[in-house]
């Protein structure tokens, strides 16, 4: 059975299948979602209003058999917070379950006239429409709870916070993990507010008897995948045992920190001095000590490195999961805070009431920095938790993110960059990644271009990252890469294996080839990832984007940051080259 | 000459009595290059996959200097 695209207009409550049309046919994961989104969103539509849509996509492979880590699913639409063209992409439970119901995407379109709320269950038999009156207001813990004790199929549930339903900048879409907590997020860019303004608390997703994926050449398949798990169960990063298993990917804290790259105290200095106390070596301790939570959890099932984990708290109870690299800095060495409790508070705070735990806790870090708070007062940040739940003024303001927060409280160090704030890197200490978070379509994002790879890593080769040659260069192989990656249903994770293991990087093609019923020869996974960029970026340019967008905060160009004393000094020319293959 | 030395991650098992972040302080020849630590300290080249000196990277057979602050990394990555 050839795939479907899932049409559901909540208009009028009406759902179709479709034939996927052959000019999408190619696509999956990110490619498909903003291939949709460029041809049915018109570019200048508001975000929240009746014409913006939310396309839901699992990758290539996702819902095969045993193709390892492969369980991502891409979620597009306009971007509330960027204004741009937005894909967020995460673990949990649905995209293979989207994937084995014999769907290539599902488009969410149309506004409830009634503007009534609903909770859509999907299944074999097609989607029912449920009021959710009885979940409004409800966090995704408890939401999450509800409908697994409703139905015994354990389904994925994709869902929406508070913050979603208030349609805030800052809302991201919950995905229940394996434990059914909502552990993983679509987070970046609003897209919870984007789900929210077609009126749809939650989609579950129970894939029960469902048709499966089809695979077009079995033999290539299996040939990719094994050559692919080898890479991965072989690499030191990605295998039992190694780094990302055993300490998650908070095992950058303090590597990033001794490079001097670690954004701290609202991007004021280079250098945090509690990064070992909030750092994954920290958290495997915290396991190992207090008995309960774990390392080496995984995020979706069939996933072999299993990066993810869950912190106990002081009674050795399971939590939150998952403490990440970006989560641990954004409420830790960003706003000073230097214990991994309230970090953990936090991030929970945020899984619940459904907020992107980067944007959170950048949000918090300027509003230190205007005065509001003392930077390191861990129960005052903690606290702005209960202004987002009770949507006071004030937390009507937090939960739009950084740039409305700046402005509200007279901030002049924004570190965003298309509306969107930085990640744990620190663009003046680690010049390509700054490429990366200027140009990418999507605001500033490391996971878009991940140079951090070569930069501090010493993956896919060695690079200085305090020089500015040649580092358009490098952010454009990685966007290009990384966009192909995206459409593939892999965790993105198996860029490092592959990246350094010719033959895994062959392998993932191959598998793609397979299920696609191609040649691997003619997937040519850099052309591809290039043709998706081209699409978003035109997206952006007819949204009204310049290359006056493609720029850092004007502070970093003279705010010197220590220990290395620089500032961002990469000419505009260069950041105007990584994309001048399309202008 | 004098140098700290860091380790993170794996790498730890090697020097167990160092807390997360901690630097053991070693007093080595002038000159003594950054594999002659690692060497010392029974770090596993093959484990090894970045070196850095006072926040830079650096080369196995660069020469430590008196103050440097020595990290050995291994495999890391993620975000």
């Amino acid at each position: 059975m050839s795939k479907q695209i899932l049409r559901i207009n909540m208009a009028d409550l009406s759902y179709k299948y479709e034939k996927v049309p052959k000019k999408w046919s190619k696509w999956a994961g990110r490619g498909l979602t903003s291939t949709i989104v460029a041809e049915e969103v018109e570019p200048t539509c508001h975000p929240l209003g009746p014409n913006n849509k939310l396309v839901i996509a699992p990758g290539w492979v996702s819902g095969t058999p045993a193709a390892p880590s492969s369980g991502r699913t891409s979620f597009g639409g306009k971007s509330p917070l960027t204004g741009g063209i937005k894909e967020s992409n995460s673990g949990g439970l649905s995209s293979q379950k989207i994937a084995k119901l014999g769907l290539a995407a599902i488009i969410i379109e149309g506004t409830p006239k009634d503007e009534k709320w609903y909770t859509l269950f999907l299944n074999k038999d097609g989607v029912k429409f449920e009021s959710a009156d009885d979940i409004l207001g409800k966090g995704m813990y408890q939401v999450d709870e509800i409908f697994w004790k409703k139905y015994p199929n354990e389904p994925a549930i994709i869902g929406i916070g508070p913050v979603g339903e208030k349609k805030l900048s800052n809302a991201g879409i919950s995905i229940n993990d394996p434990e059914n907590k909502p552990g993983r997020y679509a987070a970046r860019g609003g897209l919870g507010a984007v789900m929210g303004a077609r009126g749809v608390k939650a989609l579950i997703v129970d894939d029960t008897d469902g048709p499966g994926v089809d695979i077009a050449d079995m033999d290539l398949f299996k040939a990719g995948r094994k050559k692919l798990t080898d890479a991965i169960m072989s690499h030191d990063l990605t295998k039992p045992g190694g780094g990302l298993n055993l300490y998650g990917t908070n095992v950058l804290m303090n590597i990033v920190n001794e490079a001097g790259g670690l954004p701290t105290r609202n991007f004021s200095a280079g250098q945090f001095e509690g990064a070992a106390k909030i750092s994954g070596e920290m958290i495997a301790e915290m396991v190992e000590k207090r008995g309960g939570g774990m390392t080496g959890h995984g995020c979706h099932p069939g996933c072999v490195i299993k990066c993810s984990n869950i912190y106990p708290d002081e009674e050795g109870n399971d939590f939150v999961s998952c403490v990440e690299y970006e989560s641990a800095w954004a409420f830790g060495a960003n706003c000073g805070i230097d214990d991994l409790d309230y970090v953990a508070k936090m991030i929970r705070e945020c899984n619940d009431l459904g907020l992107d735990t980067i944007e959170a806790g950048n949000t918090v870090a300027v509003y230190m920095d205007g005065g509001a708070l003392e930077f390191g007062d861990k129960e005052g940040a903690l606290s702005l938790f209960d202004e987002i739940r009770k949507m006071s003024p004030l937390g009507r303001i937090l939960g739009q993110g950084v740039e409305a927060t700046a402005k509200a409280f007279g901030v002049h160090r924004v570190p965003t960059v298309k509306g969107q704030s930085m990640p744990a890197y620190e663009p003046r200490a680690i010049k390509g990644i700054g490429v990366t978070y200027a140009t990418t379509p999507m605001g500033a994002d490391h996971t878009a271009g991940y140079t951090i790879a070569p930069e501090i890593a010493g993956v896919s080769g060695k690079v200085d990252p305090l020089t500015d040659e040649g580092k358009a260069d490098l952010s454009l192989t990685f966007q290009a890469a990384t966009a192909f990656i995206d459409s593939t249903g892999y965790c993105l994770f198996i860029a490092f294996p592959i990246l350094d293991i010719e033959t895994g990087f062959a392998g993932m093609v191959e598998s793609v080839a397979g299920v696609m019923g191609l040649k691997a020869d003619d997937v040519d996974a850099i052309a591809m990832g290039k043709e998706v960029l081209k699409i978003e970026r035109e997206f952006n340019t007819r949204a009204g984007f310049t290359s006056a967008d493609d720029r850092l905060p004007e502070f970093m160009r003279y705010e010197k940051l220590p220990p290395h004393d620089v500032v961002w000094t990469m000419p505009d020319e260069d950041l105007d080259k990584v994309y001048s293959w399309i202008d | 000459m004098r140098v700290e030395v860091r380790v993170f991650a794996t790498l730890r098992r090697y020097l167990p009595d160092l807390g997360i972040g901690e630097a053991r302080v070693m007093d080595v020849p002038d000159g003594t290059t950054l594999d002659e630590i690692r060497e010392i300290l029974e770090l596993p080249a093959e484990e090894v996959k970045v070196i850095m000196v006072n926040h830079l990277q650096a080369a196995p057979q660069d020469p430590g200097a008196d103050g440097d602050r020595i990290t050995y990394i291994p495999a890391v990555a993620g975000g």
